[in-house]
């Protein structure tokens, strides 16, 4: 392992931190908030401690690995948010440091889960970053570093694949760093055109920012207690279609900005996404046509629930937790398949269930016809016999890993409900569950080797399982260096 | 620029590898997805996996779009084919690997002009000249070779004892009378194109323009090549020997052949009967001292192994051959061929790779203008160029004394029919010449730039 890459590398991203918290900072001394002086210390302490980490490890050799890939990703996501924390601990707004940790994690994971009671209390400067960190985490901080630092690594790519989300990375331009460039360039703008739409119906810039933020990343914070549900019913649809566009692999926004729109439409997986979202929304109609009488509240609600939870973003406009078990069991489902691989959307990925039922389907065939040979094919190519595999062990570890934070949770004594939607809406990055955890409740009441339990849940989904799993292994971390023997 | 590159072999690894860091985008393509998989591990390309000469695996790739598309997998045919598509899609330029000496010079003419491939590139052949050059002109730093290897810009550094320093161009052409020009001039960190009243000093790296039979002559009249290479021994029949037996024959120089393998032999004496051909086992010492190994100019290891290359360079050096040529295709090779004492290497791959990163370095400086080829000289700071006369040059047929040329540029040679022109001042420009230009310190886009 090429240890002073990784730590270098990892430096570099707490000192990209200290920039990033110069926006809230200026927006703390905007509204001459007490808050300003907390981020001040952050900033000191991010650029000193980064600094003096990527200066005291500069590395002999800038060659890396997979594993150096899988380490720098997840070091740099557990240093992120535990100096992102900074900021709400040393101002007091939120006191223990755990919970600040847990709300970080939960902003930069785009999980949008918190441990705050009222929003409403929290300074206009903090509510800032909290949104910031989705914006950030949604495309990643390393791609975001790829895009804008020249010549970290030749071989960045594995940095790119640790921390995208989907069971294959595909380049769109020859160059990592011009791929990332393009990402955050389509990013930026529809970002930017969410805003100015939200802006339209009356938000004033400061909210239409942190709700384009939260949409953005599809992470779910809000500025108010009940979320999204007090916005202008005009404002509700921008956000929704917005976060169905968000949970689209961005590659597919290239495909159409170099003119081949027709080999985007042609992709599976965004017609699964479009046909997953359609039914679900039909679903809730139909469950829900008593609780609403006017027709377009019913659809506005239906389809805003169905994609606030397919893209893991978590805002609501209703308390789901009360609506009907139907509706609830469709929005779970909804919880575990997730949006499209390459968005910004967490879950499993609709690309690995497409997948994982074609690999079934296979196998069916394979049984009923001992000597068939059966090749898998997505967007008319083969899926090769490592993705497929893939695909496969990830759903197992996901399990294994899922029933681990369950039992984990457990003993805090919640209902069955609430602990088990507890860990899908975190471990998925969604934000809400039901019970307790539901759009309108909190994770407060956890204890705080619970709140720890499910930062990591949430770091390990939105990664993907594999960057933290492998970090953790003693073997990735094997020196050749030997210690001299005395 | 955008550079797609067909086959992920050894060759074409090596020429994404200089590609790369020379800041060009690359996309890789070939149809095995292990290759594809190391490939996009280790280098920062974009990678396709399928047939190079498919339309959609070419449009994945952006053929259309590409400046440059060179295709180096195993089979010529199949590089050809890959050309002629990519340039139906769109690609700007196409160069194709073509190896089997079947296809000679006039099929090749035929074959680069239907399909509209800008270059065919022959790795045998290249080494072969590489390697004629370097057992001809031992103490040359470079060669550069221009229209059709007629035209050559060969330089060294003057040592200590050369009858040239202390000499002024004009005092030189008089004593060493020959046609040639002495175009570029390096003295420490500078670069001068220098004129007449120039006067050359020790340690000075000069570049002459010239064909290569007068650029021989004035070595000789120099007293730099002493002993003309008579005796030369190659050991492998590969391709390349073929090629490099041609040249050395040409030359006038005996060459011996040995090679284990029966049918190679034959096949290489039906092709050069004047060569003496032996069949035998290289690694037995008998062999080759029978032959005579101890009277040669000249051993040129080519087998397919490095390793035997090496020991058996090593065994020629310590038998007091005097030029030991080794060729050695696995890089890391080298630097422990050198501790060895073999300092004069060559890598048929590093070879490929260095003449189309040098096509592809041309190509994005001359985007735009008339420049048939460029090279760089002097590590990068003096180019020389070749154009071609258009009808409407407005300079045509007018004296070179009477046409003022910009400082530090020099018309260095006409070719004109094939024929090669040192031009002196009475001589002129005609519609359909090629003009090789020397320029240091300026970018030159037209013909017509040199003029004041």
């Amino acid at each position: 392992m090429n240890r002073r890459m990784v730590f270098h590398t990892v430096g570099l991203i707490v000192l990209l931190e200290a920039l990033l918290f110069l926006f809230p900072a200026a927006v703390a001394l905007i509204y001459r908030e007490k808050c300003l002086g907390a981020f001040l210390i952050s900033i000191a302490i991010a650029a000193v401690f980064g600094g003096g980490l990527s200066f005291f490890s500069k590395p002999k050799s800038r060659v890396i690995y997979a594993k150096e890939g899988f380490a720098i990703t997840s070091l740099a996501w557990l240093f992120l948010s535990a100096i992102g924390a900074f900021p709400f601990f040393l101002s007091r707004q939120i006191p223990s440091y755990v919970d600040a940790f847990f709300e970080t994690v939960s902003g930069f994971t785009t999980t949008g889960a918190s441990i705050l009671p009222r929003v409403e209390d929290l300074e206009r400067g903090l509510l800032f970053w909290r949104s910031f960190t989705h914006w950030i985490g949604g495309m990643g901080v390393l791609v975001f570093l790829m895009a804008f630092l020249p010549g970290l690594s030749d071989r960045t790519i594995h940095i790119i694949r640790a921390e995208m989300p989907g069971p294959t990375v595909g380049k769109l331009l020859p160059r990592v760093r011009d791929t990332a460039k393009i990402l955050y360039l389509i990013y930026i703008v529809m970002t930017a055109a969410e805003v100015v739409l939200l802006c339209f119906g009356g938000m004033s810039i400061f909210d239409s920012l942190v709700y384009a933020f939260g949409t953005a990343g599809t992470g779910g914070f809000g500025i108010y207690s009940d979320s999204a549900a007090s916005l202008s019913p005009y404002c509700q649809w921008v956000i929704a279609i917005f976060l169905f566009f968000f949970g689209i692999n961005f590659n597919l926004y290239y495909l159409i900005l170099i003119g081949r729109i027709r080999s985007c439409l042609r992709s599976t997986e965004l017609r699964v996404y479009a046909a997953m979202v359609a039914l679900g929304t039909v679903f809730l109609c139909f469950n829900l046509s008593s609780l609403y009488q006017n027709v377009e509240e019913l659809l506005r609600h239906s389809f805003f629930q169905v994609i606030t939870i397919i893209t893991t973003a978590g805002f609501s406009t209703a308390d789901f937790a009360l609506w009907p078990v139907f509706s609830q069991t469709v929005l779970v489902f909804l919880m575990f398949t997730g949006a499209c691989a390459g968005s910004t959307a967490g879950g499993i990925k609709i690309s690995r269930v497409v997948l994982f039922f074609q690999n079934c389907h296979a196998e069916f065939r394979h049984m009923l016809h001992p000597r068939s040979v059966n090749v898998l094919q997505m967007d008319g190519k083969k899926v090769d016999k490592e993705t497929r595999m893939g695909v496969s062990v990830y759903l197992s570890v996901y399990v294994l890993v899922f029933f681990l934070t369950w039992i984990l949770i457990a003993p805090n004594g919640f209902d069955f409900v609430t602990t088990f939607t507890a860990v899908a809406a975190c471990f998925n990055n969604v934000g809400p569950g039901l019970g307790a955890v539901g759009p309108f409740g909190g994770f407060a009441g956890f204890s705080d080797f619970s709140k720890i339990v499910l930062s990591f849940s949430m770091l390990l989904g939105r990664l993907e399982i594999w960057p933290i799993l492998l970090t953790l292994s003693p073997r990735a971390w094997m020196s050749k260096h030997h210690k001299k023997s005395i | 620029m955008n550079i797609i590159i067909v086959g992920g072999g050894k060759i074409g690894t090596t020429v994404l590898e200089s590609l790369v860091s020379e800041g060009h985008d690359v996309v890789m393509v070939d149809s095995d997805p292990e290759v594809i998989a190391q490939v996009s591990n280790i280098y920062d390309v974009m990678c396709v996996c399928g047939n190079g000469v498919d339309w959609e695996t070419l449009t994945e790739a952006g053929a259309a779009g590409a400046d440059l598309l060179i295709a180096v997998t195993g089979s010529d045919e199949f590089n050809m084919l890959c050309c002629f598509m990519a340039k139906k899609v769109g690609a700007g330029h196409t160069i194709a690997r073509i190896r089997n000496p079947e296809y000679n010079d006039q099929s090749l003419g035929f074959i680069k002009q239907s399909l509209d491939i800008s270059m065919v590139i022959n790795p045998d052949s290249l080494a072969a000249a590489e390697l004629f050059n370097l057992i001809q002109l031992p103490s040359a730093e470079s060669i550069e070779t221009f229209a059709g290897r007629n035209f050559q810009i060969v330089e060294w550094i003057l040592h200590p004892e050369s009858p040239l320093v202390g000499m002024t161009l004009m005092e030189m052409r008089k004593r060493f009378p020959a046609s040639y020009l002495v175009g570029t001039v390096g003295r420490g960190s500078e670069v001068f194109i220098p004129s007449g009243s120039f006067c050359l000093q020790e340690g000075d790296r000069i570049g002459i323009a010239a064909s290569p039979s007068e650029i021989e002559n004035l070595m000789k009249m120099l007293g730099i090549l002493r002993e003309p290479t008579r005796n030369a021994m190659i050991i492998g029949a590969a391709r390349s020997a073929h090629y490099l037996t041609r040249h050395l024959l040409r030359s006038g120089c005996r060459v011996t052949v040995v090679d284990i393998d029966k049918e190679a032999c034959t096949a290489f004496a039906e092709n050069s009967p004047e060569a003496v051909v032996i069949c035998g086992d290289a690694a037995q010492e008998e062999v080759l001292l029978e032959e005579g190994l101890a009277n040669m100019d000249a051993f040129v290891s080519l087998t397919g192994i490095d390793e035997e290359n090496i020991l058996l360079s090593y065994q020629a050096l310590s038998k007091g051959v005097r030029r030991v040529i080794t060729k050695i295709n696995r890089e890391e090779f080298t630097s422990m061929a050198a501790k060895l004492g073999l300092d004069c290497i060559i890598s048929p791959r590093r070879l490929m790779s260095d003449v189309l990163t040098r096509y592809a370095r041309a190509l994005a400086n001359s985007a735009g203008s008339k420049i048939e080829t460029l090279y760089k000289l002097m590590d990068g700071k003096a180019e020389a160029l070749e154009f071609r006369v258009e009808e409407d040059f407005p300079f045509a047929g007018i004296p070179l004394k009477d046409l003022h040329l910009k400082k530090n540029t020099l018309i260095a040679g006409i070719i004109r029919k094939r024929r090669i022109i040192i031009p002196s001042g009475t001589d002129s420009i005609l519609p359909e010449d090629s003009v090789v230009i020397l320029a240091a310190g300026h970018s030159l886009g037209d013909l017509a730039d040199i003029m004041e």
